[in-house]
């Protein structure tokens, strides 16, 4: 007997605004878009801003304004990361697609039909270097026909020839109210029960990220049901409570080693993971009023170097506890 | 039968330590919803008792008949083709493998097996689509590219195909995979549930506990359910009916560790530096992945240490551990430790005592 598995749809992609006008808190991107919808005609764009803005989406939204359903594959290509992006492609793939004429204007079952193609490179700043030089003359000399948005999370990994050529628009992160409403939203129509205090834990937990706030929503009703408390989404966020982390502070503090050592052992027991446990203490050490500016920054360098070093593979039991230690003797040199 | 196998849970209602986890795994596939899992946490915690009970969930009985194989792939990469040899662990529902054995060609596995794997879908008896399940394990140990590779598999063959991810740690799993999973956290059990669990065992064998002695295990276990377990059995082994004041074996080579510790504290010279490059190589050789041999030589040495030097020693440890992961050979960062640590001993030696 097999299970039925319901290919169940993520909330995400459930949810995504089908229309530029819909996309939340960006105020100024959507009036110009709004306005090229009119006059059906656009420079190259570059959106940039934090993941879970609406970048993707915007650009979506306006390809399928734009054309349509029928005319959208022929007109729209659409790259990520996922796919092999590099010089080979942009010779080729690119190449190719941007020069391909299209038949000029005519409106067509009601969308506007402009007389160019799109091409879309979402996660553009993982692009190589020679990958984006050799765009350059591309955009210049297929402008008649096409146009190029480019979506990345950092501007400053966009070489400055292709920026130029560009308008970018800038997502901001998602103020508190606008993702309650969004948040509420969906969970009215999801049937859930959210009290206020789990709406505030979601805003706060997500840091602006809509997509994670929606993803942690739907996995805590995939666990906990209908009815959601805020402990609840703590849980499933993967997010360390803060009683931990103030515990593993307050043993730097005490100055003694073997408490330290002990209270390591714990986190690493309970199976937090460190990196996460790494951000929040740095969020703890900013926000701790009893320190000095030149302690601060010297934490913060030790917890910046560990990073590292998790990224590079190492082992997360005795950077934390690098880092711990390192803590306590920053608190204790100053402190004397 | 070894106890650790003989005792494990078989089904999600029979867990005893994560039960809260396990009741809300039930449930997901209860409500035939259940999405790509990813669950991390210390080792012998009762990770891989739990996939296995939920996979029992899912298909009932036959997911219990196991088959092990041993299979050579040929993947074609580009201008070659490359020879993976894999070993999976396989019934009709679901498929288990360690992608990151293939090493630094792990890559492969997920972009050609994996997909291979997915791809196929069960058919049932009654010629009704089935489902299937793909069990990663380590996944923390696999690239970085192979990790970006196994998103796309992830979206793409979500509708009839559930991945689930077993690993130690989750911050080295990019954010990206979390990102697309329920991400479940088990945490090692507390020394009262491995207590319990000791006193379960020993009811079922028939053995006489004296008081202390099964909460001695639980707290020498470093909060490992598997190795709580194992150093009971061996206690049985070695002596019964048990006296009160046993002694629990340690590993051999954690004693080893303690030997090479000692000595190292006793003299600081080339010479000694010498001798413990044996003792360290056999360790290797006895395959003791050198990240732990470090880690308890650390643990040994803090314990006899002053305070002042523990927070010098324990930064190098970190030190040479994060060298040891970027460079090849283990032996090398090892050694640096030790030198340095002697280096660092013998100057506070000297100062102090002059």
């Amino acid at each position: 007997m097999a299970p039925l598995l319901q290919s169940s749809q993520p909330w995400v992609e459930k949810y995504r605004p089908k229309q530029v006008k819909d996309v939340a808190h960006q105020d100024e991107v959507v009036r110009v878009l709004t306005n090229t919808l009119e006059t059906a005609n656009c420079p190259h764009m570059l959106f940039y801003g934090p993941p879970g803005t609406g970048k993707t989406t915007t650009a979506l939204a306006i390809a399928h304004q734009l054309f349509g359903p029928e005319l959208y594959k022929s007109r729209v290509l659409e790259l990520n990361a996922s796919d092999d992006r590099g010089i080979n492609v942009v010779r080729t793939k690119i190449k190719d697609f941007a020069g391909v004429a299209v038949s000029s204007g005519q409106r067509q079952g009601g969308y506007p039909c402009p007389p160019f193609k799109i091409i879309i490179l979402d996660e553009a700043d993982s692009m190589t270097e020679d990958a984006q030089n050799a765009l350059r003359r591309t955009m210049e000399t297929h402008s008649k026909v096409t146009r190029f948005f480019f979506i990345c999370n950092y501007i400053s990994r966009i070489i400055e020839p292709l920026a130029s050529r560009c308008a970018k628009f800038r997502f901001k992160p998602l103020s508190e109210e606008v993702m309650s409403k969004r948040i509420l939203h969906i969970g009215n129509e999801e049937g859930l029960s959210l009290d206020g205090e789990a709406l505030s834990t979601l805003s706060s937990i997500s840091q602006g990220d809509l997509r994670r706030a929606i993803t942690y929503l739907q996995s805590a009703a995939r666990l906990f049901g209908s009815s959601i408390s805020s402990k609840d989404l703590v849980n499933v966020s993967g997010i360390i409570p803060q009683e931990v982390v103030d515990a593993l502070f307050v043993a730097c503090k005490s100055g003694n080693f073997d408490t330290a050592n002990k209270k390591v052992n714990n986190v690493l027991a309970e199976g937090y993971p460190v990196a996460q446990m790494l951000s929040q203490i740095f969020e703890v050490v900013i926000e701790d009023n009893d320190l000095q500016d030149e302690q601060k920054a010297r934490i913060c360098k030790k917890l910046a170097e560990a990073d590292k070093c998790l990224v590079d593979g190492a082992d997360e039991y005795l950077q934390l506890l690098d880092v711990v230690s390192q803590t306590m003797q920053v608190l204790r040199s100053i402190q004397l | 039968m070894l106890w650790v196998d003989k005792y494990r849970p078989k089904t999600l209602d029979q867990i005893t330590v994560h039960q809260d986890v396990a009741q809300n795994l039930k449930k997901l596939v209860n409500e035939q919803d259940c999405p790509h899992l990813l669950f991390y946490g210390p080792s012998g915690s009762g990770k891989k008792t739990l996939v296995m009970a939920l996979i029992r969930q899912m298909f009932g009985p036959s997911a219990d008949k196991v088959k092990v194989e041993n299979k050579t792939w040929k993947v074609d990469a580009g201008t070659r083709t490359i020879d993976i040899e894999l070993t999976t662990l396989s019934s009709a529902n679901h498929v288990e493998l360690t992608p990151s054995d293939a090493g630094f060609q792990d890559r492969y596995i997920v972009q050609e097996i994996i997909k291979e794997m997915a791809k196929n879908r069960p058919i049932d008896s009654k010629g009704k689509r089935g489902h299937k399940v793909l069990v990663l394990n380590d996944v923390d140990k696999l690239s970085r590219e192979a990790q970006h590779s196994l998103r796309r598999t992830m979206e793409k063959y979500s509708s009839y195909c559930r991945l689930i991810l077993c690993c130690n740690s989750s911050s080295r799993v990019t954010e990206a995979i979390r990102s697309r999973c329920l991400n479940v956290r088990i945490n090692g059990p507390t020394e009262e549930q491995i207590f319990k669990v000791l006193e379960y065992i020993g009811k079922k064998e028939g053995l006489q506990l004296p008081s202390g002695f099964a909460s001695r295990i639980a707290e020498k276990s470093n909060r490992s359910l598997r190795r709580a377990i194992l150093s009971f059995e061996t206690c049985r082994v070695q002596q019964y009916p048990f006296v009160s004041n046993q002694a629990i074996p340690p590993m051999d080579w954690e004693e080893y560790i303690t030997e090479i510790a000692s000595e190292i504290m006793k003299e600081q010279s080339p010479k000694r530096l010498f001798q413990v490059r044996g003792k360290l190589y056999e360790l290797l050789v006895n395959c003791i992945p050198p990240e732990i041999i470090l880690k308890r030589l650390l643990y040994e040495l803090l314990k006899k240490l002053d305070a002042e030097l523990k927070h010098e020693v324990c930064h190098w440890a970190a030190y040479y551990e994060h060298r040891m992961r970027l460079g090849q050979k283990a032996i090398f960062h090892i050694e640096a430790f030790v030198a340095k640590f002697m280096s660092i001993y013998k100057t506070f030696l000297i100062s102090t005592f002059g």
